[in-house]
């Protein structure tokens, strides 16, 4: 491909660029005749730049498209219809160019026919248009150039060309010759006036500049007189064309890589003389490292390019959308002038197009609903950029409807990505985030624009590859705003240097969410369940792991330290803390990738040279998330939809695995466990023939699991703690192993009281231990009174539960409260239990049920008249006042939270003393 | 690197130029033209989760070099402690690496026609990266085929 053919396509495609853009424009102000003549000249300069390189395809296209546009100048209406056709007709040329440039230089075999017929005929109703209405004053003598271009089609194509390029210059001259005019009149219009021009002036020199070899010889000389004419107050702006030059990427980026290298060098240079106090370099070496500063600024700003450059697409986008969905859809962009690294710039673009897609096909409601709720019919997305700190902030608002949650918890339990029971307890803002999920689309119909199989995980994944993060904010009615942060640049990271083991490692900054200082006596602390390692930090449990463990370099057989720091670490939606021994300092570092004999270790991103001359590896966040999450369970508020898919993990229960009194492993339900501690010996007391120790302000009693849990003479106890409104019980135990999470299926039932049974966790048969055993051994009265069980005795009780933990845990707490228990796995079960036998005194159903669920069995179970005035307790994992409510309308008369059993009970004593007073 | 001994033999030169190298006791030899430089390896750091042999990572005058430990490569007991020893600096598919040897001696140039094939009962791993014997008076030196040295390493790793 010779240099014409390639500058023509590069400079084309920048044209069409800007027709497309300026395109949406004309059509909102159809009357804007500056507009139209950028686009006509656009067209036009096209059109003849094909015919003086032989692309007979691309030339009869343009004219047709020039044509048609011709007739708007002259007057025509300008309709969508036409606008979209116009489009239509760029977007052939486009994909022909697109050809052109796989093909080097060869023009693609094909008719346009349909689209010139289209635009023929257009334009033939546009002239009969014009002729019903009298042309507007807006004409500026086109007509004749209307009539020239139709007697010249071939041939003599140069010599139409030239005259074309005087014309447009003279419009050029025009402009500069309105200056000095303007500057003779009035001094207070000449800033506005001045103002106006250089604005137009850009416009024309950014296309002067596009303007291709064609007429090029003609109007190149031309035009530098005009150059010369304009060296007063629009100066500045006019030579920026003629200033500006072509420099390929891969010039820039080599100039980039060896300024990095000078950067080091000098970090190098600084450090050696820092050494040297009284160093004669130290002067040169101050300006040496000031020029390389400014040059490292110079060349990052060539690398620099405003995010508008991305967003340039957009308003086409969103008008074709709008069309299309049948929208009116405003785009409206702020700061579009704000730069970011190029690199950057180009890999955000797809994820912002989808973005807006996504604004204007689920975030906008139609014309038609937009009325009924009262906004106006025009929709806004609003695209705003701006810098804060190192990074670049992006938002996209749209004044939409807001996320629908219900339909974002239907889709994810449909999915399976979360239980009914988990999005309870979730927050708003914690549902909207499932939207990031893998294969997530809340459109009830996928429609052309949405369902192309690209979801936001894909953007999120996207964002988060460039170290990035996504966020969104929506509130109901008033629309959504997702804000995107992203770094800069790539090439230049700000790090942590941080130590481990003796090796000295650097983290990016931007996971680094915060940094805690851990001492064994201060109030952060690392505690450990078995050997893994947590902080409580604000109420939550933050998974830790040692960055030594991790890279395999720390001492296996030593103790690890409980003082250091913890790099608390965000990255996606995962938290978790790495436990380094000390912090240093942060460095901006220019990353080098790694060799490829190392580019194995995932842990790594890079590695680069710090100021002090040695080599440094570089901490990859996402590799370390990665591995953490394989080896820690992720906490209950993370989503890794794609581990969780397909799997059915409502049955999963968190269990703590510990050894008491034999060395088969034992369980209990993590949920059910309010702390894990460790008391030293001398602190338990003996009073009263119990053990007791001081906890927490008050006296807690020590419970045995059985007599074989070794009493120790030294060192410390290890204990579960279970509270409950404000009473604590310590459960005595060996060790407590690990946590895993697992399904629950208690295979073999046991006799021995305190333990449910048997079941396989992590290959081993442990037993699961019956916490409300032991409970009533610290406190008698920890589940009921005793007058309770008395009136209760007789009291008949179904109990419906589909988890066969639940139906084993509460059944016998509810037969040791005094009631006959009946106990059903399902609903269904439920009802043919009542329908055989319907005096139950008393139902205690679960809600989250598969099939039927609670609120629906209450609510079938209510429309018997024999059933209307029996009891029914909700037993459920969550009670928002959302459920609560809920389940009063279903038709239940009290709604319990499932591990709160003296609630159970109180509610059931309330219920059935009442009834007991009624038929007394 | 035996095709380009072989290559260079055909072009008129019937000697090579050896830098000899002491590892573990032993003679090697590596082709003068593929030796860059030779350095003492200052301030290494060392590389987590890497393979064995390599022996971290250095800043050679700005570059980062990886430094592979022959000792480890080669199969021999490690040495006791970090001194006195060298580096050999060698460019290998673009990039830079390091090979830590014991001892740099003379440059021998050697004739190509003099060169002994390995011997078939020489320890499989050393076979695998020797390009040849050459005997000297008293020793051997053994021809280090630098491709195979570092290009197992990188494979290893992408298998």
């Amino acid at each position: 491909m010779d240099d014409l053919l390639r500058e023509f396509l590069t400079e084309t495609n920048e044209s069409l660029d800007v027709v497309d853009v300026e395109l949406v424009k004309f059509e909102q102000e159809p009357n804007n005749a500056r507009i139209l003549d950028n686009i006509f000249r656009l067209v036009h300069t096209i059109k003849g730049t094909c015919g003086f390189l032989g692309l007979p395809r691309l030339e009869a296209l343009a004219h047709a498209a020039e044509t048609l546009m011709g007739k708007f100048r002259d007057g025509a209406a300008v309709t969508p219809k036409a606008v979209s056709l116009i489009l239509q007709t760029i977007d052939r040329i486009k994909a022909i160019l697109a050809e052109l440039e796989a093909s080097e230089g060869e023009e693609p075999k094909g008719v346009d026919d349909d689209l010139i017929k289209q635009l023929e005929a257009m334009s033939i109703a546009g002239e009969a248009a014009k002729a019903a209405k009298p042309a507007k004053a807006e004409t500026r003598g086109t007509m004749s150039e209307q009539v020239l271009e139709r007697e010249l089609r071939i041939g003599e194509v140069s010599l139409d060309e030239l005259e074309r390029a005087f014309r447009e210059t003279e419009v050029e001259f025009e402009i500069e010759e309105e200056k000095p005019a303007a500057a003779a009149a009035p001094a207070v219009d000449f800033a506005k006036v001045a103002a106006e021009l250089d604005a137009r002036m850009g416009q024309i020199g950014g296309q002067a500049g596009a303007k291709p070899a064609a007429g090029g010889k003609a109007v190149r000389p031309v035009k530098a007189a005009v150059e010369d004419e304009t060296t007063d107050s629009s100066e500045a702006k006019a030579s920026v064309a003629s200033q500006s030059i072509r420099v390929t990427v891969e010039t820039l980026e080599n100039l980039m890589t060896m300024v990095s290298e000078l950067v080091l060098t000098r970090n190098q240079l600084l450090e050696i003389v820092r050494r040297h106090e009284d160093s004669e370099f130290k002067v040169p070496l101050q300006r040496l490292s000031n020029v390389t500063a400014e040059l490292q600024e110079g060349v990052m700003k060539t690398r620099m390019q405003p995010i508008g450059n991305a967003w340039q697409k957009l308003p086409r986008v969103v008008r074709d959308l709008a069309q299309e969905l049948g929208k009116q859809i405003e785009l409206d962009m702020v700061g579009a002038e704000t730069e970011l690294d190029r690199q950057v710039l180009e890999l955000i673009k797809d994820p912002l197009t989808h973005m807006v897609r996504n604004s204007a096909d689920h975030g906008l409601e139609t014309t038609e609903d937009r009325r009924r709720a009262g906004k106006p019919e025009k929709g806004t997305i609003r695209l705003s950029a701006y810098h804060e700190g190192g990074h670049i902030i992006i938002e996209i608002a749209d004044d939409g409807r807001g996320l629908n949650v219900e339909k974002i918890k239907a889709k994810v339990i449909e999915n399976g990505v979360a239980t009914d029971a988990e999005l309870e307890k979730m927050s708003d803002a914690q549902i909207h985030k499932f939207i990031f999920a893998a294969g997530f689309s809340t459109a009830a119909q996928v429609t052309n624009v949405s369902g192309r199989g690209v979801g936001m995980d894909v953007v999120r994944n996207n964002i988060e590859l460039i170290g990035g993060t996504v966020d969104l904010k929506s509130v109901p009615g008033k629309g959504t705003t997702f804000t995107i942060k992203i770094p800069l640049t790539l090439a230049i990271v700000s790090t942590l240097i941080v130590e481990a083991c003796g090796d000295r490692f650097a983290i990016p900054q931007l996971s680094v969410v915060e940094l805690v200082r851990v001492q064994h006596n201060s109030e952060h602390r690392i505690e450990r369940i078995r050997d893994t390692p947590v902080l409580r930090l604000r109420n939550k449990l933050l998974p830790l792991v040692p960055l030594g463990r991790l890279l395999r370099t720390a001492d296996e057989t030593a103790a690890s330290a409980d003082d250091g720091f913890i790099v608390v670490m965000q990255v996606g939606s995962q938290t978790f803390g790495m436990v380094v021994d000390g912090v240093f300092h942060t460095e901006e570092i220019v990353v080098k990738p790694m060799s490829k004999m190392l580019r194995h270790i995932t842990m790594f991103s890079g590695n680069t040279i710090l100021g002090d001359g040695s080599v440094i590896m570089i901490v990859d966040p996402n590799g370390v998330a990665s591995a953490i999450s394989t080896t820690v369970g992720e906490a209950s508020d993370k989503v890794d939809a794609e581990k969780q898919h397909g799997v059915e993990d409502s049955t999963r229960v968190s269990m703590l695995l510990f050894r008491a009194g034999s060395s088969e492993p034992k369980a209990v339900p993590l949920s059910l466990v309010t702390r894990l501690e460790e008391f030293e010996i001398e602190k338990i007391e003996n009073s009263n023939g119990r053990e007791l120790v001081q906890y927490r302000g008050s006296l807690m009693p020590l419970v045995r699991i059985n007599e074989n849990v070794r009493r120790r003479t030294e060192g410390t106890q290890p204990m579960l703690v279970f509270s409950d409104a404000g009473r604590s019980m310590g459960l005595v135990v060996d060790e407590i192993v690990d946590i895993v999470e697992e399904r629950l299926d208690i295979q073999v039932g046991s006799e021995v009281p305190g333990i449910l049974g048997s079941a396989v966790i992590k290959g081993k048969a442990t037993e699961v231990i019956d916490i409300g055993h032991f409970l009533p051994m610290a406190f008698e009265d920890w589940f009921f009174r005793k007058e309770f069980s008395q009136i209760a005795l007789t009291r008949r009780l179904l109990f419906v539960d589909d988890s066969p933990f639940f139906r084993n845990m509460l059944g016998p707490v509810l037969k040791a409260a005094g009631f006959e228990v009946t106990v059903c796995a399902s609903a269904t079960d439920a009802m043919r239990c009542v329908a055989e036998q319907p005096l139950f005194d008393v139902i205690v159903s679960d809600i989250e049920m598969p099939g039927v669920n609670g609120f629906e069995l209450a609510e079938t179970l209510r429309r018997d008249p024999r059933m209307r005035s029996t009891p029914i307790v909700a037993l459920s994992a969550l009670c928002t006042p959302a459920s609560v409510e809920r389940g009063r309308q279903a038709g239940f008369d009290d709604y319990v939270a499932k591990f709160d059993r003296p609630g159970l009970i109180a509610s059931l004593k309330e219920l059935t003393s009442q009834d007991l007073g009624i038929a007394a | 690197m035996t095709n380009d001994i072989a290559k260079e033999a055909g072009t008129g030169k019937d000697s090579i130029q050896y830098v000899t190298v002491l590892i573990g006791g032993q003679l090697f030899g590596l082709p003068i033209h593929r030796v860059h430089d030779v350095f003492v390896p200052e301030s290494m750091t060392r590389v987590p989760l890497a393979q064995a042999e390599i022996a971290g990572v250095l800043n050679l005058r700005g570059r980062i070099v990886t430094a592979v430990d022959m000792r480890r490569r080669l199969g021999l007991p490690l040495r006791e402690g970090r001194h006195g020893i060298m580096a050999v600096g060698i460019e290998f598919r673009g990039e830079s690496y390091g090979l830590i040897i014991d001892e740099v001696g003379e440059v021998l140039t050697l004739e190509t026609a003099r060169r002994e094939p390995n011997p078939a009962n020489l320890d499989g791993r050393w076979a695998a990266i020797s390009g040849g014997v050459h005997r000297l008076d008293g020793h051997l030196m053994v021809i280090l085929d630098v491709d195979r040295v570092l290009g197992h390493l990188v494979e290893q790793m992408a298998a």
